[in-house]
Protein backbone atom coordinates (compact mmCIF):
# COMPACT_ATOMS: atom_id res chain seq x y z
CA UNK A 1 0.00 0.00 0.00
CA UNK A 2 1.12 3.64 -0.89
CA UNK A 3 2.49 5.81 2.58
CA UNK A 4 0.21 8.72 3.15
CA UNK A 5 0.74 11.84 4.88
CA UNK A 6 -0.86 12.80 8.36
CA UNK A 7 -3.65 14.97 6.20
CA UNK A 8 -4.83 11.87 3.90
CA UNK A 9 -7.78 11.86 5.37
CA UNK A 10 -7.98 16.04 5.15
CA UNK A 11 -7.43 15.74 1.68
CA UNK A 12 -10.49 13.16 0.94
CA UNK A 13 -13.03 15.56 2.99
CA UNK A 14 -11.87 18.33 0.56
CA UNK A 15 -12.40 16.60 -2.70
CA UNK A 16 -8.91 15.95 -3.40
CA UNK A 17 -7.94 13.27 -6.44
CA UNK A 18 -5.63 11.21 -5.06
CA UNK A 19 -2.69 10.11 -7.44
CA UNK A 20 0.33 7.93 -6.84
CA UNK A 21 3.12 10.03 -6.61
CA UNK A 22 6.42 8.28 -6.19
CA UNK A 23 4.87 5.33 -3.48
CA UNK A 24 2.86 8.22 -1.73
CA UNK A 25 -0.73 8.87 -2.33
CA UNK A 26 -0.85 12.77 -2.56
CA UNK A 27 -3.62 15.02 -3.91
CA UNK A 28 -2.97 16.02 -7.61
CA UNK A 29 -6.17 18.85 -7.56
CA UNK A 30 -9.26 19.24 -5.79
CA UNK A 31 -11.42 19.89 -8.38
CA UNK A 32 -9.52 22.35 -10.37
CA UNK A 33 -5.84 22.86 -11.35
CA UNK A 34 -6.11 25.87 -13.04
CA UNK A 35 -8.83 27.60 -10.54
CA UNK A 36 -5.88 26.49 -7.62
CA UNK A 37 -3.40 28.02 -9.66
CA UNK A 38 -4.92 31.49 -9.81
CA UNK A 39 -5.52 31.22 -5.97
CA UNK A 40 -1.66 30.92 -5.07
CA UNK A 41 -1.38 33.76 -7.73
CA UNK A 42 -4.33 36.18 -6.33
CA UNK A 43 -4.86 35.49 -2.86
CA UNK A 44 -3.18 32.03 -0.97
CA UNK A 45 -3.27 28.38 -0.89
CA UNK A 46 -1.57 25.48 0.92
CA UNK A 47 -0.05 22.53 -0.51
CA UNK A 48 0.70 19.47 2.00
CA UNK A 49 4.65 18.44 0.57
CA UNK A 50 4.66 16.65 3.71
CA UNK A 51 6.07 13.51 1.20
CA UNK A 52 9.34 15.59 1.00
CA UNK A 53 12.18 14.45 3.38
CA UNK A 54 13.73 16.32 6.42
CA UNK A 55 17.06 15.60 7.62
CA UNK A 56 19.12 17.10 10.33
CA UNK A 57 22.43 17.26 10.26
CA UNK A 58 24.10 17.53 13.83
CA UNK A 59 27.72 16.89 15.57
CA UNK A 60 30.59 19.12 15.60
CA UNK A 61 31.51 18.43 11.77
CA UNK A 62 27.87 19.58 10.27
CA UNK A 63 29.45 22.74 8.28
CA UNK A 64 32.62 21.00 6.89
CA UNK A 65 30.60 17.71 6.30
CA UNK A 66 27.69 19.65 3.95
CA UNK A 67 30.91 22.27 2.60
CA UNK A 68 31.87 18.66 1.23
CA UNK A 69 28.29 17.58 0.18
CA UNK A 70 27.31 20.53 -1.36
CA UNK A 71 27.93 23.13 -3.90
CA UNK A 72 26.72 25.96 -2.46
CA UNK A 73 28.34 26.32 0.77
CA UNK A 74 26.65 26.61 3.78
CA UNK A 75 29.18 29.33 5.21
CA UNK A 76 26.85 32.04 3.28
CA UNK A 77 24.39 30.94 6.01
CA UNK A 78 25.51 33.29 8.99
CA UNK A 79 22.52 33.17 11.20
CA UNK A 80 20.08 30.79 12.09
CA UNK A 81 17.33 30.34 10.59
CA UNK A 82 18.95 31.30 7.09
CA UNK A 83 18.32 29.20 4.07
CA UNK A 84 20.04 27.93 1.05
CA UNK A 85 19.19 26.42 -2.43
CA UNK A 86 21.98 23.89 -3.32
CA UNK A 87 22.65 21.48 -5.54
CA UNK A 88 24.21 17.56 -4.13
CA UNK A 89 26.55 16.85 -6.42
CA UNK A 90 28.54 13.47 -7.82
CA UNK A 91 31.86 13.05 -8.53
CA UNK A 92 31.02 13.77 -12.24
CA UNK A 93 29.29 17.03 -11.32
CA UNK A 94 26.02 15.19 -11.71
CA UNK A 95 22.96 16.41 -9.73
CA UNK A 96 22.16 13.44 -7.52
CA UNK A 97 19.34 16.10 -6.00
CA UNK A 98 18.52 19.77 -5.32
CA UNK A 99 17.83 20.81 -1.86
CA UNK A 100 16.96 23.65 0.61
CA UNK A 101 19.15 23.98 3.88
CA UNK A 102 18.58 25.93 6.89
CA UNK A 103 21.05 26.75 9.71
CA UNK A 104 19.61 25.31 13.08
CA UNK A 105 20.61 25.98 16.66
CA UNK A 106 21.83 22.16 16.22
CA UNK A 107 23.18 21.82 12.89
CA UNK A 108 21.29 22.03 10.04
CA UNK A 109 18.20 20.91 8.14
CA UNK A 110 17.92 20.10 4.71
CA UNK A 111 15.09 19.51 3.12
CA UNK A 112 15.15 17.07 -0.10
CA UNK A 113 12.88 15.45 -2.79
CA UNK A 114 10.66 12.69 -1.77
CA UNK A 115 11.70 10.45 -5.09
CA UNK A 116 14.73 10.42 -4.54
CA UNK A 117 14.73 10.08 -0.69
CA UNK A 118 16.31 6.48 -0.43
CA UNK A 119 19.37 7.33 -2.45
CA UNK A 120 19.86 10.53 -1.25
CA UNK A 121 19.83 9.19 2.49
CA UNK A 122 22.21 6.06 1.38
CA UNK A 123 24.90 9.10 -0.23
CA UNK A 124 24.31 11.18 2.46
CA UNK A 125 25.23 8.89 4.92
CA UNK A 126 28.28 7.06 2.98
CA UNK A 127 29.86 10.92 2.92
CA UNK A 128 29.23 11.44 6.81
CA UNK A 129 30.57 8.38 7.27
CA UNK A 130 34.12 10.38 7.62
CA UNK A 131 32.56 12.98 9.58
CA UNK A 132 31.89 13.31 12.99
CA UNK A 133 28.08 13.92 11.97
CA UNK A 134 24.55 12.34 13.05
CA UNK A 135 22.23 12.24 9.97
CA UNK A 136 18.65 11.98 11.35
CA UNK A 137 15.69 11.63 9.13
CA UNK A 138 12.59 13.27 10.73
CA UNK A 139 9.63 11.24 9.07
CA UNK A 140 7.40 12.37 11.60
CA UNK A 141 7.66 15.75 10.25
CA UNK A 142 4.35 17.36 8.33
CA UNK A 143 5.12 19.92 5.71
CA UNK A 144 2.78 23.00 4.45
CA UNK A 145 3.55 25.57 1.85
CA UNK A 146 1.25 28.38 2.16
CA UNK A 147 1.66 30.61 -0.56
CA UNK A 148 -0.07 34.00 -2.29
CA UNK A 149 0.17 37.54 -1.97
CA UNK A 150 -1.70 37.07 1.15
CA UNK A 151 -0.40 33.91 2.57
CA UNK A 152 1.44 35.68 5.17
CA UNK A 153 -1.28 37.43 6.75
CA UNK A 154 -3.71 34.81 6.83
CA UNK A 155 -1.05 32.64 8.60
CA UNK A 156 -0.41 35.35 11.04
CA UNK A 157 -3.51 35.41 11.90
CA UNK A 158 -3.59 32.02 12.95
CA UNK A 159 -0.73 31.46 14.67
CA UNK A 160 -0.20 32.50 18.80
CA UNK A 161 0.79 36.29 19.10
CA UNK A 162 4.26 35.89 19.98
CA UNK A 163 4.87 33.35 17.01
CA UNK A 164 2.74 36.21 14.50
CA UNK A 165 5.52 38.53 15.38
CA UNK A 166 8.56 36.30 14.75
CA UNK A 167 7.06 35.31 11.31
CA UNK A 168 5.85 38.52 10.15
CA UNK A 169 9.56 39.83 10.76
CA UNK A 170 11.02 37.35 8.47
CA UNK A 171 13.00 38.25 5.53
CA UNK A 172 12.81 36.53 2.44
CA UNK A 173 15.04 32.84 2.76
CA UNK A 174 14.94 32.87 6.61
CA UNK A 175 12.96 30.69 9.02
CA UNK A 176 12.20 30.65 12.77
CA UNK A 177 11.63 28.23 15.20
CA UNK A 178 8.56 28.73 17.59
CA UNK A 179 8.78 25.54 19.80
CA UNK A 180 8.82 22.72 17.50
CA UNK A 181 7.52 24.19 14.95
CA UNK A 182 9.91 25.70 12.20
CA UNK A 183 8.22 28.43 9.88
CA UNK A 184 9.97 29.91 6.93
CA UNK A 185 9.88 32.36 4.18
CA UNK A 186 10.64 29.92 1.09
CA UNK A 187 9.16 28.00 -1.27
CA UNK A 188 8.49 26.83 -5.04
CA UNK A 189 5.69 29.06 -6.76
CA UNK A 190 7.25 32.33 -7.62
CA UNK A 191 4.81 34.20 -4.74
CA UNK A 192 5.53 35.66 -1.08
CA UNK A 193 5.01 32.39 1.19
CA UNK A 194 5.68 30.44 4.38
CA UNK A 195 7.05 26.26 4.55
CA UNK A 196 6.05 25.42 7.99
CA UNK A 197 7.80 21.86 9.06
CA UNK A 198 6.12 20.90 12.53
CA UNK A 199 4.87 17.68 14.46
CA UNK A 200 2.44 15.34 12.42
CA UNK A 201 0.12 15.49 14.96
CA UNK A 202 -0.59 18.96 15.13
CA UNK A 203 -1.41 18.61 11.01
CA UNK A 204 -5.05 17.82 10.95
CA UNK A 205 -6.05 20.10 13.10
CA UNK A 206 -3.88 23.20 11.63
CA UNK A 207 -5.32 22.07 8.18
CA UNK A 208 -8.87 22.53 9.45
CA UNK A 209 -7.57 26.09 10.80
CA UNK A 210 -6.35 27.36 7.63
CA UNK A 211 -9.27 25.91 5.33
CA UNK A 212 -11.76 27.77 8.21
CA UNK A 213 -9.27 30.96 7.32
CA UNK A 214 -10.28 30.90 3.77
CA UNK A 215 -6.81 29.59 2.79
CA UNK A 216 -7.64 26.63 -0.14
CA UNK A 217 -6.10 23.45 -0.87
CA UNK A 218 -3.92 23.15 -3.94
CA UNK A 219 -2.51 19.95 -5.12
CA UNK A 220 0.51 18.88 -6.65
CA UNK A 221 -0.69 19.49 -10.39
CA UNK A 222 -0.68 22.86 -9.55
CA UNK A 223 2.18 22.96 -7.70
CA UNK A 224 3.83 22.37 -10.95
CA UNK A 225 3.02 24.95 -13.05
CA UNK A 226 3.18 27.37 -10.55
CA UNK A 227 7.01 26.57 -10.27
CA UNK A 228 7.23 25.89 -14.02
CA UNK A 229 6.33 29.69 -14.38
CA UNK A 230 8.49 30.54 -11.52
CA UNK A 231 11.47 28.76 -13.76
CA UNK A 232 11.87 26.78 -10.76
CA UNK A 233 13.75 23.06 -11.61
CA UNK A 234 12.08 19.91 -11.02
CA UNK A 235 14.16 17.36 -10.18
CA UNK A 236 14.06 13.72 -12.16
CA UNK A 237 12.74 16.47 -15.35
CA UNK A 238 14.91 19.09 -15.34
CA UNK A 239 17.77 17.83 -14.48
CA UNK A 240 19.72 14.50 -12.53
CA UNK A 241 22.58 13.07 -12.39
CA UNK A 242 23.73 12.91 -15.84
CA UNK A 243 23.48 16.84 -15.99
CA UNK A 244 25.68 19.17 -14.26
CA UNK A 245 23.97 22.58 -12.41
CA UNK A 246 25.64 24.11 -15.23
CA UNK A 247 23.26 22.94 -18.11
CA UNK A 248 20.42 23.70 -15.70
CA UNK A 249 20.10 27.05 -14.61
CA UNK A 250 21.43 25.96 -11.11
CA UNK A 251 25.20 28.01 -11.28
CA UNK A 252 23.76 30.83 -8.75
CA UNK A 253 23.81 27.37 -6.36
CA UNK A 254 27.56 26.83 -7.36
CA UNK A 255 29.97 28.35 -4.68
CA UNK A 256 33.11 28.56 -6.54
CA UNK A 257 34.85 30.73 -3.86
CA UNK A 258 36.67 30.02 -2.04
CA UNK A 259 38.55 27.78 -4.25
CA UNK A 260 40.33 26.08 -1.55
CA UNK A 261 36.61 23.77 -0.36
CA UNK A 262 36.44 20.94 -2.32
CA UNK A 263 32.90 19.69 -2.65
CA UNK A 264 31.89 16.78 -4.41
CA UNK A 265 31.82 17.15 -7.76
CA UNK A 266 34.49 20.19 -7.97
CA UNK A 267 37.13 19.40 -10.59
CA UNK A 268 34.52 17.90 -12.98
CA UNK A 269 32.53 20.99 -13.06
CA UNK A 270 35.55 22.90 -13.13
CA UNK A 271 36.62 20.79 -16.23
CA UNK A 272 32.08 21.72 -17.55
CA UNK A 273 33.08 25.67 -17.03
CA UNK A 274 36.23 25.52 -19.17
CA UNK A 275 33.54 23.95 -21.69
CA UNK A 276 30.96 26.67 -21.48
CA UNK A 277 33.60 29.03 -22.15
CA UNK A 278 34.52 27.54 -25.10
CA UNK A 279 30.79 27.96 -26.29
CA UNK A 280 30.47 24.15 -25.88
CA UNK A 281 28.07 23.08 -23.33
CA UNK A 282 24.26 23.32 -23.61
CA UNK A 283 22.02 25.71 -21.18
CA UNK A 284 18.54 25.86 -19.86
CA UNK A 285 15.85 28.32 -21.33
CA UNK A 286 12.81 29.42 -21.05
CA UNK A 287 10.10 29.23 -24.04
CA UNK A 288 7.13 30.87 -24.75
CA UNK A 289 5.01 29.24 -27.74
CA UNK A 290 2.74 32.20 -29.26
CA UNK A 291 0.80 29.75 -31.27
CA UNK A 292 -1.64 27.57 -30.00
CA UNK A 293 -1.16 24.35 -28.20
CA UNK A 294 1.38 22.83 -25.26
CA UNK A 295 4.65 22.13 -25.09
CA UNK A 296 5.54 19.27 -23.30
CA UNK A 297 8.56 17.20 -22.13
CA UNK A 298 10.54 15.42 -24.51
CA UNK A 299 9.64 17.29 -27.52
CA UNK A 300 12.75 18.82 -29.80
CA UNK A 301 13.72 22.03 -30.11
CA UNK A 302 15.28 23.15 -33.41
CA UNK A 303 17.63 25.81 -32.98
CA UNK A 304 20.41 27.52 -35.15
CA UNK A 305 22.74 26.00 -33.39
CA UNK A 306 21.52 22.17 -33.22
CA UNK A 307 19.04 20.40 -31.64
CA UNK A 308 17.76 20.93 -27.98
CA UNK A 309 15.01 19.14 -25.87
CA UNK A 310 12.03 20.40 -23.72
CA UNK A 311 12.64 19.07 -19.94
CA UNK A 312 9.32 20.57 -18.47
CA UNK A 313 6.62 21.81 -20.64
CA UNK A 314 3.04 23.19 -19.87
CA UNK A 315 0.78 25.97 -20.22
CA UNK A 316 0.70 28.83 -18.09
CA UNK A 317 -2.83 29.57 -16.40
CA UNK A 318 -0.74 33.64 -15.97
CA UNK A 319 0.07 34.18 -18.90
CA UNK A 320 -2.28 31.83 -21.42
CA UNK A 321 -0.42 30.62 -23.50
CA UNK A 322 2.23 27.37 -22.86
CA UNK A 323 5.44 27.90 -21.65
CA UNK A 324 8.70 25.66 -21.61
CA UNK A 325 11.79 24.67 -19.77
CA UNK A 326 14.54 23.50 -22.71
CA UNK A 327 18.16 22.58 -22.74
CA UNK A 328 19.83 23.89 -26.05
CA UNK A 329 22.77 24.53 -27.90
CA UNK A 330 24.91 27.84 -26.04
CA UNK A 331 24.44 30.93 -28.25
CA UNK A 332 20.95 29.95 -30.15
CA UNK A 333 19.06 32.73 -31.06
CA UNK A 334 15.97 30.96 -33.05
CA UNK A 335 13.80 28.60 -32.02
CA UNK A 336 11.56 26.44 -33.34
CA UNK A 337 9.27 23.19 -31.96
CA UNK A 338 8.00 20.75 -33.82
CA UNK A 339 4.18 20.13 -32.57
CA UNK A 340 2.35 17.14 -34.59
CA UNK A 341 3.88 17.60 -37.65
CA UNK A 342 4.14 21.17 -37.74
CA UNK A 343 7.66 23.98 -37.16
CA UNK A 344 6.11 26.19 -34.78
CA UNK A 345 8.69 29.49 -33.83
CA UNK A 346 8.94 29.76 -29.86
CA UNK A 347 10.91 32.48 -28.11
CA UNK A 348 13.85 32.65 -26.32
CA UNK A 349 14.32 33.68 -22.78
CA UNK A 350 15.62 33.45 -19.92
CA UNK A 351 14.11 30.22 -17.50
CA UNK A 352 11.28 32.46 -15.35
CA UNK A 353 8.25 33.69 -16.61
CA UNK A 354 6.36 35.00 -13.81
CA UNK A 355 6.94 36.44 -10.08
CA UNK A 356 4.80 38.11 -7.56
CA UNK A 357 1.55 37.47 -9.93
CA UNK A 358 3.51 39.61 -13.05
CA UNK A 359 4.95 38.28 -16.16
CA UNK A 360 8.72 38.78 -16.25
CA UNK A 361 9.80 36.71 -19.07
CA UNK A 362 11.62 38.57 -21.78
CA UNK A 363 12.74 37.14 -24.91
CA UNK B 1 -31.19 19.79 -22.16
CA UNK B 2 -30.95 16.35 -23.91
CA UNK B 3 -31.53 13.21 -22.68
CA UNK B 4 -28.58 11.47 -21.98
CA UNK B 5 -30.16 8.12 -23.52
CA UNK B 6 -29.94 10.12 -26.45
CA UNK B 7 -26.11 9.71 -26.86
CA UNK B 8 -24.42 7.24 -28.42
CA UNK B 9 -20.42 6.61 -27.30
CA UNK B 10 -17.48 5.19 -28.14
CA UNK B 11 -14.82 3.22 -26.73
CA UNK B 12 -12.65 6.31 -27.03
CA UNK B 13 -14.95 8.74 -25.28
CA UNK B 14 -16.58 10.44 -27.57
CA UNK B 15 -20.55 11.24 -27.80
CA UNK B 16 -22.63 11.26 -30.80
CA UNK B 17 -25.86 12.91 -30.84
CA UNK B 18 -27.81 12.45 -33.73
CA UNK B 19 -30.03 15.65 -34.56
CA UNK B 20 -33.71 15.96 -36.69
CA UNK B 21 -32.09 17.16 -39.99
CA UNK B 22 -29.56 13.92 -39.93
CA UNK B 23 -27.09 16.12 -38.88
CA UNK B 24 -24.89 14.83 -35.60
CA UNK B 25 -23.48 16.45 -32.82
CA UNK B 26 -20.13 15.37 -31.34
CA UNK B 27 -18.32 15.78 -28.31
CA UNK B 28 -16.42 13.79 -25.10
CA UNK B 29 -17.85 12.15 -22.24
CA UNK B 30 -17.91 13.66 -18.85
CA UNK B 31 -15.49 10.57 -18.03
CA UNK B 32 -13.16 11.82 -20.60
CA UNK B 33 -13.25 15.68 -19.24
CA UNK B 34 -12.63 14.54 -16.03
CA UNK B 35 -9.64 12.16 -16.74
CA UNK B 36 -8.14 15.03 -18.75
CA UNK B 37 -8.14 17.65 -16.52
CA UNK B 38 -8.45 21.32 -17.29
CA UNK B 39 -8.90 21.81 -20.95
CA UNK B 40 -6.73 24.63 -22.45
CA UNK B 41 -7.27 24.05 -25.90
CA UNK B 42 -9.27 22.52 -28.82
CA UNK B 43 -7.84 22.43 -32.07
CA UNK B 44 -11.34 21.12 -34.18
CA UNK B 45 -11.57 20.25 -37.84
CA UNK B 46 -11.78 22.78 -41.01
CA UNK B 47 -15.49 22.99 -41.62
CA UNK B 48 -16.13 21.69 -44.97
CA UNK B 49 -13.83 18.78 -44.41
CA UNK B 50 -14.39 15.10 -44.93
CA UNK B 51 -13.93 13.31 -41.48
CA UNK B 52 -14.07 9.13 -40.97
CA UNK B 53 -15.06 7.50 -38.93
CA UNK B 54 -11.87 6.53 -36.30
CA UNK B 55 -10.51 8.81 -37.36
CA UNK B 56 -8.35 11.03 -35.41
CA UNK B 57 -9.89 14.70 -36.47
CA UNK B 58 -9.13 16.51 -33.29
CA UNK B 59 -7.30 17.40 -30.21
CA UNK B 60 -8.03 18.50 -27.14
CA UNK B 61 -5.53 19.67 -24.54
CA UNK B 62 -5.23 19.96 -21.07
CA UNK B 63 -3.20 20.82 -18.34
CA UNK B 64 -2.05 17.49 -18.11
CA UNK B 65 -2.11 15.80 -21.89
CA UNK B 66 -2.93 15.99 -25.48
CA UNK B 67 -5.63 14.11 -26.21
CA UNK B 68 -6.85 12.99 -30.31
CA UNK B 69 -10.69 13.09 -31.02
CA UNK B 70 -11.18 10.51 -33.19
CA UNK B 71 -14.50 10.86 -35.53
CA UNK B 72 -17.37 8.35 -34.40
CA UNK B 73 -18.41 8.83 -38.16
CA UNK B 74 -17.99 9.34 -41.73
CA UNK B 75 -19.63 12.79 -42.80
CA UNK B 76 -18.78 16.79 -43.55
CA UNK B 77 -17.91 18.93 -40.93
CA UNK B 78 -20.53 21.76 -40.97
CA UNK B 79 -20.14 23.60 -37.99
CA UNK B 80 -17.48 23.71 -34.81
CA UNK B 81 -18.09 25.25 -31.71
CA UNK B 82 -16.61 28.66 -31.56
CA UNK B 83 -16.87 28.88 -28.08
CA UNK B 84 -14.18 26.56 -27.02
CA UNK B 85 -11.71 29.05 -28.95
CA UNK B 86 -12.01 31.99 -25.76
CA UNK B 87 -13.24 29.45 -23.26
CA UNK B 88 -12.32 25.92 -23.77
CA UNK B 89 -13.13 25.36 -20.12
CA UNK B 90 -16.41 24.88 -21.25
CA UNK B 91 -15.67 21.06 -22.22
CA UNK B 92 -15.47 20.48 -18.51
CA UNK B 93 -18.14 22.22 -17.75
CA UNK B 94 -20.71 21.22 -19.83
CA UNK B 95 -19.71 18.12 -21.37
CA UNK B 96 -22.79 17.24 -23.06
CA UNK B 97 -24.56 20.38 -23.96
CA UNK B 98 -22.66 23.79 -24.62
CA UNK B 99 -19.20 21.83 -24.82
CA UNK B 100 -20.08 20.11 -28.07
CA UNK B 101 -16.95 20.32 -30.24
CA UNK B 102 -18.37 19.92 -34.11
CA UNK B 103 -21.25 18.87 -35.80
CA UNK B 104 -21.39 17.03 -39.25
CA UNK B 105 -23.76 15.44 -42.09
CA UNK B 106 -24.21 11.66 -41.55
CA UNK B 107 -22.81 9.94 -44.25
CA UNK B 108 -23.91 6.42 -43.18
CA UNK B 109 -26.72 6.57 -40.68
CA UNK B 110 -25.64 1.84 -40.14
CA UNK B 111 -22.12 3.75 -38.78
CA UNK B 112 -24.81 4.51 -35.47
CA UNK B 113 -25.36 0.67 -34.92
CA UNK B 114 -21.63 0.18 -33.89
CA UNK B 115 -21.46 2.73 -31.27
CA UNK B 116 -22.50 1.79 -27.59
CA UNK B 117 -25.78 3.20 -25.52
CA UNK B 118 -24.94 5.05 -22.40
CA UNK B 119 -25.39 2.42 -19.75
CA UNK B 120 -22.74 -0.13 -21.80
CA UNK B 121 -20.20 2.54 -22.18
CA UNK B 122 -20.37 3.63 -18.67
CA UNK B 123 -20.11 -0.11 -17.59
CA UNK B 124 -16.83 -0.66 -19.75
CA UNK B 125 -15.57 2.51 -16.99
CA UNK B 126 -16.48 1.13 -14.20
Amino acid sequence: MNKRTALYENHINANAKMVDFSGWDMPIHYGSQLMEHRVVREDCGVFDVSHMTVVDIRGQDSQIFLQKLLCNDVAKLTELGRALYSGMLNHEGGVIDDLIVYKMEEGYRMVVNCATREKDLEWIRDIADSFSVVVLERPEMSILAIHGPNSIDKVCAILAEEDAAKVKSLVNFKGVLCGDWFIARTGYTGEKGLELIFPETFAPMFWEKLMAAGIKPVGLGARDTLRLEAGMNLYGQDMDESISPLSANMEFAVAWEPTSRDFIGRSALTELKQKQADGNLPIMVGLVLEDRGVLRAGLKVITDKGEGVITSGSFSPTLNQSIALARVPQGCTQCHVELRGKLLPVLLGKPGFVRFGKKVFQS
Amino acid sequence: MSKIDQYKFTRSHEWVRVNEDNTATIGISDFAQSALGDIVFAELPEVGSEVKANESVAIVESVKAASDIYSPLDGEVLEINSVLGDAPETLNESPYEDGWLFKIAINDVAQLEELLNFETYQNLYK
